[in-house]
C-alpha cells in the first residue's frame, strides 16, 4: 500500500471511522428512542431505563400485522413475476435471432430511464379501467416487467457456452428444458443478486404504492407507516420511531445477518 | 435453414411477449398517452376534454409555482449530486484501503441505503424539529436559540439535501468499490516503487480509472433527483410555500390532490423530455469513451 506510514494516514483512518460514527448514527438514535421512555427521547442517560412499551403502543396503533402481510405478498408476487418474464424475454434476447431483436432491446432499455413511478397519472387511469386499483396486484403488475431484470439476465445468459446448449439438444430437450436445466442453474447467482435489489426496492417502494392503494388491506408497510407517522397523526415521537423500526426491522435484520451478499449482490447489479 | 430460422423467429417473439405487453402497458403506452393528454383539457362532468393545442403548455410557462418546482429540482440536484458522488468515492477507498474493523465501517456507509425513505424521513424530522428536536437541543448548548428547520423557505431545502446525501452516497460507494476492486494491484506496486504518494496515485491512476463507473454514478445520481420525493409526504409536504416541493412531487399534487390531469400530463412530458435529455447524454458520453478507449 503506498504510503501507509505516517500522521497523515492515521489522520484518514480515524477520519473513515468518525464518518462511519457519523453515518450510523442516524440508526443508532432511533434504536435508542424506540427503547427508552418518551422523557429519554432527548436525554442521553446511559442508565435510563429500557422498555418495548413503544412497540406495543406502535403495534396496538396501527394495523401492522396487515402491513407485513400485503408488503410480504407484494414483494414476492412481483419477484415471481419478475423472475418469470426476465427469464423468457432474457433468453429471446440471449439465444434467438429474430428480426427486430435490436429495436425491441431498445424499447426494453426505455424503462430504465423512465420508471412507472414517473408516469403516475396515466398508470393510475390503467388501474381504474382494469378494475386494479386498490389491489395489491395494482401495485405489482407495473414493475413485473423490469428491464433491469431483463438486462441482467440476458448478459448472463450470454456467456452460457453454446454446445451446453447444444448437447442438452441433442440429448432431446425441449427449448423449456433447456432453459430450466441449463441456463437458469448457471445465473443461480444473478438471480440472487436481482432478487435482493428486487425486494429491498419494493419493501422500500412508496409513490405509487400510496397512489394505489387507499385501505388497510392493501397498504403495503412503508404507506402504512406514512399514515402512522405523519405529523398531524399526533402520535407521541417514541411510538412513531418504535413503529418505523418495525419497518424496516425485517430488511434490515436480512441486511445485517446477510451483510455480504447484499453487497455483492448490489455491486454485481451495478457492474453490469 | 429456412423453417429453423422462422421457428427461431416464432420463439423469440413468443419468448418476449409476456414481458412485452406488460412493458408496453405500463411504459410505453403511459409515455405516449402522458404527451397526447397534455393537448387536451381536462375533462368534467358537464364538459369532455377537447383538444386546446399548447394552451397547457402556455399556462405552465406562466404558473409560478411550476417554475419554482423547476428550481428547486435544480438546486437539489446541484446540492445531492456532486457532495454524495465524493463522499461515495472517499468511502469506497477507505473502505477498500486497510483499515481496522473495515467491515463494520462499510455496513456503516452502507446501512442508510436499505431503509425505505419515509422511515429515513420519519427519523429525520425529529432532528429537525424546532426546539426539542436533536439539532436545536444540540445548538442550544452553545446558547443558539431554536429554528423552525422545515417551516423556514430558506432553510428547508438544504435540510432536505442533507438528508438526501447521508441516504444516497452509501449507495453510490457500492458502485466505486467495484470499480476499486477492478482494478489490478500491480499498479500500485508500481506506483509505490516509482515513489509516487497517495494522493498522485488517486489522482493520476485510481481517479482516470475508475471514470466510467463516476459516470454511471452521476447518471443514476441525476435520474434519482428527479424520482425521488417519498421524503417530502414526512418532512414538508413540499411546504413552505412549495420551497421544498419537486417536480415529481408536484405533479402528485396537480394530479391527485387539485384533480387536474390534463396539467399533471403536461407537466410529466417535462419530466419526461428531462429524463429523454439524460438518456440522450449518456448515451453519447459511452460513446465517446468507446471511442476513447
Amino acid at each position: 500500500m503506498i504510503g501507509y506510514h505516517g500522521i497523515g494516514v492515521w489522520l484518514e483512518k480515524a477520519a473513515a471511522w468518525l464518518l462511519a460514527l457519523l453515518w450510523i448514527s442516524p440508526l443508532i438514535y432511533a434504536f435508542w428512542a424506540a427503547f427508552h421512555p418518551a422523557i429519554y427521547a432527548t436525554r442521553f442517560d446511559l442508565l435510563a431505563p429500557l422498555t418495548l412499551d413503544n412497540f406495543r403502543e406502535a403495534w396496538s396503533q396501527a394495523p401492522f400485522a396487515r402491513y407485513y402481510l400485503n408488503t410480504f405478498l407484494l414483494v414476492t408476487g412481483i419477484l415471481i413475476g419478475q423472475f418469470v418474464l426476465c427469464t423468457l424475454a432474457a433468453y429471446a434476447f440471449a439465444r434467438f435471432e429474430f428480426s427486430g431483436r435490436n429495436i425491441a432491446f431498445a424499447l426494453v432499455l426505455v424503462q430504465l430511464m423512465i420508471m412507472p413511478e414517473v408516469l403516475i397519472v396515466e398508470n393510475y387511469s390503467t388501474m381504474s379501467k382494469l378494475g386494479l386499483v386498490d389491489t395489491i396486484s395494482g401495485i405489482g403488475l407495473p414493475y413485473i416487467a423490469s428491464a433491469f431484470g431483463i438486462f441482467l439476465l440476458r448478459q448472463t445468459f450470454k456467456t452460457v457456452p453454446q454446445e451446453l446448449e447444444d448437447a442438452a439438444r441433442v440429448e432431446g430437450c425441449s427449448w423449456l428444458q433447456v432453459l430450466l436445466k441449463v441456463y437458469v442453474p448457471l445465473a443461480r447467482s444473478t438471480y440472487l443478486a436481482y432478487g435482493l435489489v428486487s425486494v429491498s426496492y419494493h419493501w422500500n417502494n412508496f409513490l405509487w404504492p400510496l397512489i394505489i392503494t387507499n385501505s388497510v388491506e392493501t397498504r403495503p408497510l412503508t404507506v402504512g407507516l406514512a399514515i402512522f407517522g405523519a405529523p398531524e397523526s399526533g402520535v407521541e415521537w417514541s411510538i412513531i420511531t418504535a413503529g418505523t423500526l418495525l419497518a424496516v426491522a425485517p430488511l434490515l435484520l436480512g441486511f445485517l445477518l446477510f451483510q455480504r451478499q447484499f453487497v455483492q449482490s448490489f455491486m454485481r447489479a451495478g457492474i453490469k | 435453414m429456412p423453417s429453423s430460422t422462422i421457428r427461431n423467429q416464432a420463439y423469440g417473439w413468443l419468448l418476449l411477449t409476456p414481458a412485452a405487453i406488460f412493458l408496453i402497458a405500463f411504459t410505453h403506452y403511459p409515455a405516449i398517452a402522458t404527451l397526447g393528454q397534455s393537448f387536451f383539457s381536462e375533462s368534467t362532468v358537464i364538459r369532455p376534454a377537447e383538444f386546446v393545442g399548447l394552451e397547457n403548455y402556455q399556462i405552465m410557462l406562466t404558473d409560478e409555482v411550476f417554475w419554482k418546482v423547476v428550481r428547486n429540482n435544480i438546486w437539489y440536484a446541484i446540492g445531492t449530486i456532486p457532495a454524495s458522488v465524493a463522499l461515495a468515492m472517499i468511502m469506497a477507498i477507505w473502505v477498500n484501503g486497510k483499515l481496522a474493523g473495515r467491515g463494520l465501517v462499510r455496513m456503516a456507509y452502507f446501512t442508510p441505503t436499505i431503509l425505505p425513505m419515509i422511515a429515513v424521513a420519519n427519523i429525520w424530522l425529529f432532528f429537525y424539529t424546532p426546539d426539542i428536536g436533536l439539532i436545536d437541543q444540540f445548538l442550544s448548548m452553545f446558547g443558539f436559540s431554536g429554528r423552525n428547520w422545515l417551516g423556514n423557505p430558506e432553510t428547508v431545502l438544504s435540510c432536505i439535501i442533507v438528508m438526501t446525501i447521508w441516504k444516497e452516497a452509501g449507495f453510490f460507494m457500492i458502485f466505486y468499490l467495484a470499480a476499486l476492486q477492478s482494478i489490478s494491484p500491480e499498479l500500485e506496486e508500481a506506483a509505490r516503487i516509482e515513489g509516487a504518494g497517495r494522493w498522485y496515485y488517486f489522482r493520476r491512476v485510481t481517479f482516470p480509472l475508475i471514470m466510467p463507473t463516476t459516470l454511471f454514478v452521476l447518471i443514476n445520481a441525476v435520474i434519482n433527483s428527479f424520482k425521488l420525493v417519498d421524503h417530502l409526504f414526512i418532512l414538508t409536504k413540499g411546504g413552505p410555500d412549495n420551497a421544498s416541493s419537486l417536480l415529481l412531487y408536484y405533479i402528485y399534487e396537480v394530479a391527485f390532490s387539485f384533480f387536474d390531469e390534463a396539467y399533471a400530463a403536461t407537466l410529466t412530458v417535462v419530466l419526461l423530455v428531462t429524463l429523454a435529455i439524460i438518456a440522450i447524454g449518456q448515451f453519447l458520453l459511452m460513446d465517446k469513451r468507446v471511442h476513447y478507449r
